[in-house]
């Protein structure tokens, strides 16, 4: 099967993506890729922290639950948590209707913008996605 | 779903490659490489809800006793009196052992001519045929490998069957069963499933079977894995053994009273202690649990008072459920805390989700 892997994005090995901002440098928006999403199946419900909170990189900072499942998602950047996508809250299939686009999870105010330096990119990411 | 400890390899489905045709991703489960989904748990559940679906449970043991004696040999290792089932009807049964735990739980169908098949949950098949073989020696036999059983469900069901399999079956009542000719061979039907929905359940020669499940899917069945069957059973309330229900619980406490039968005088393994149970007050109850607040709760999630710390016990089933759009789970609760509308918590790793005791099923038909 072959997955979407947009080429602008930024990717982590746990499988989400970062979006940079085009105006603001160190603002990002962060989802969970197509593979991911596949992997999980249908997306039922994510537990997600308030607008404000501080996350740090590596550290989980949210669940996201599927019909048969739940994952833990790791902040891949360090920063301020200044969006959540409400969608979500009533429609959590968006995620694996939408990964990159409406399913987006959150918006991070990135504190160390040199993080972004040690993502990956879409040919580093697609190198990780296991041949079914 | 619980899935045992197995060092032989896994056990192939005679349809595996029409599953895989159909976009399976397979688990393994009790032994067996099952179809977990196709399309998606979500999608397939409402399938069945709302139009109809087809499961491989082949998974499920299968095994006849024949001859005069049957229904006397097998009343004697099950709680439900058989003697009394007419030919062409099916009824669900238990086996408990000398304390009045369940070790199994099993349907056992009356067909024509002294022939009786019961259908064992995969993970126990081997101790429940030994069990049948103890009593009935030589006349039981199993026939799980060379047959199929396809279980079809959903409103769409029974008229689907109708027109596939024989225009017999929209006639038929619940847990009526019957050998109905199909294309030069044998299915056995029976009008029962483990849904919730309307429909019924096929049992043909592996040789036949992928021509039934073409015939279905092109009928316009969707293809439904054991991820779908779990959420299912559990919106209706339908114990798992190995989950809700094992060898530490016994009929009453779980709601499986009417499968016990002790006013004929039978003896049967388990009578004893199951008479002395039935007399004694309850302590615990199987209540079903529903979420209050946005999450999913899970098998073996604490449950406590709310604002407690102690756990009172664990859920012995839970899900996201697709019809109602909440977490919904079972456990067993003190007889006074397991009443309609009493608020308890879940532990959902560190959070305390509410929850709130409702009556069975958690899902009920539009039309009820």
């Amino acid at each position: 099967m072959e997955y979407e892997i947009p080429a602008d994005l930024l990717y982590t090995p746990d499988h989400e993506w970062l979006r940079r901002d085009p105006d603001r440098e160190d603002e990002v928006t962060i989802g969970i890729t197509e593979f991911a999403q596949e992997q999980l199946g249908d997306v039922v419900y994510l537990e997600l922290p308030t607008e404000g909170t501080e996350l740090t990189a590596g550290a989980p900072f949210g669940e996201i639950e599927s019909a048969k499942t739940v994952a833990e998602l790791f902040a891949p950047v360090s920063g301020e948590l200044i969006g959540v996508n409400g969608e979500l809250e009533d429609r959590p299939e968006l995620v694996n209707e939408s990964p990159f686009d409406e399913g987006w999870i959150v918006r991070v105010r990135t504190s160390k913008v040199d993080e972004l330096d040690s993502l990956l990119d879409a040919d580093a990411y697609r190198a990780l996605i296991p041949e079914d | 779903m619980t899935d045992q400890e197995h060092s032989s390899p896994l056990v192939h489905l005679a349809l595996r490659d029409r599953h895989m045709a159909q976009g399976a991703r397979f688990a393994p489960f009790a032994g067996w490489e099952m179809p977990l989904q196709y399309e998606g748990i979500v999608a397939e559940h409402l399938a069945v809800r709302e139009r109809v679906g087809v499961f491989d449970v082949s998974h499920l043991a299968r095994a006849w006793v024949e001859g005069p004696d049957a229904d006397e040999l097998l009343r004697s290792v099950t709680t439900f009196d058989v003697t009394t089932l007419p030919v062409g009807q099916a009824h669900y049964s238990l086996y408990c052992n000398e304390t009045g735990g369940i070790e199994d739980d099993v349907f056992i169908y009356h067909l024509p001519g002294e022939r009786w098949l019961v259908i064992h949950n995969a993970a126990n098949a081997d101790r429940d045929f030994e069990r049948l073989r103890a009593v009935a020696g030589n006349a039981a036999s199993e026939v799980t490998p060379e047959t199929v059983m396809l279980a079809i469900q959903g409103p769409e069901a029974i008229g689907l069957l109708g027109t596939v399999v024989s225009a017999e079956i929209p006639s038929m009542q619940p847990r009526e069963c019957a050998e109905l000719d199909w294309r030069g061979t044998s299915v056995l039907f029976a009008r029962t499933g483990y849904t919730g929905e309307d429909g019924g359940e096929c049992i043909v020669d592996a040789e036949h079977a992928g021509a039934l499940w073409d015939a279905l899917i092109d009928g316009g069945a969707t293809p439904a894995g054991l991820g779908a069957r779990d959420t299912l059973r559990l919106e209706a309330a339908l114990p798992l053994h190995g989950s809700d229900i094992d060898a530490t619980t016994h009929p009453y406490e779980a709601g499986l009273g009417f499968a016990v039968s002790l006013d004929d005088g039978a003896p049967f393994t388990g009578r004893e202690a199951l008479a002395a149970l039935k007399a004694q007050p309850r302590t615990r109850r199987l209540a079903h649990l529903a979420a209050r607040a946005r999450g999913v709760i899970r098998a073996g999630f604490a449950v406590r008072e709310p604002g407690g710390t102690e756990p009172i016990c664990c859920l012995t089933s839970g899900a996201y459920s697709p019809s109602l759009r909440l977490g919904i789970g079972m456990a067993y609760l003190p007889v006074e805390q397991a009443t309609r509308g009493t608020m308890l918590e879940v532990d959902v790793r560190g959070r305390a989700l509410p929850v709130e005791v409702v009556r069975r099923p958690f899902y009920r038909k539009p039309e009820d």
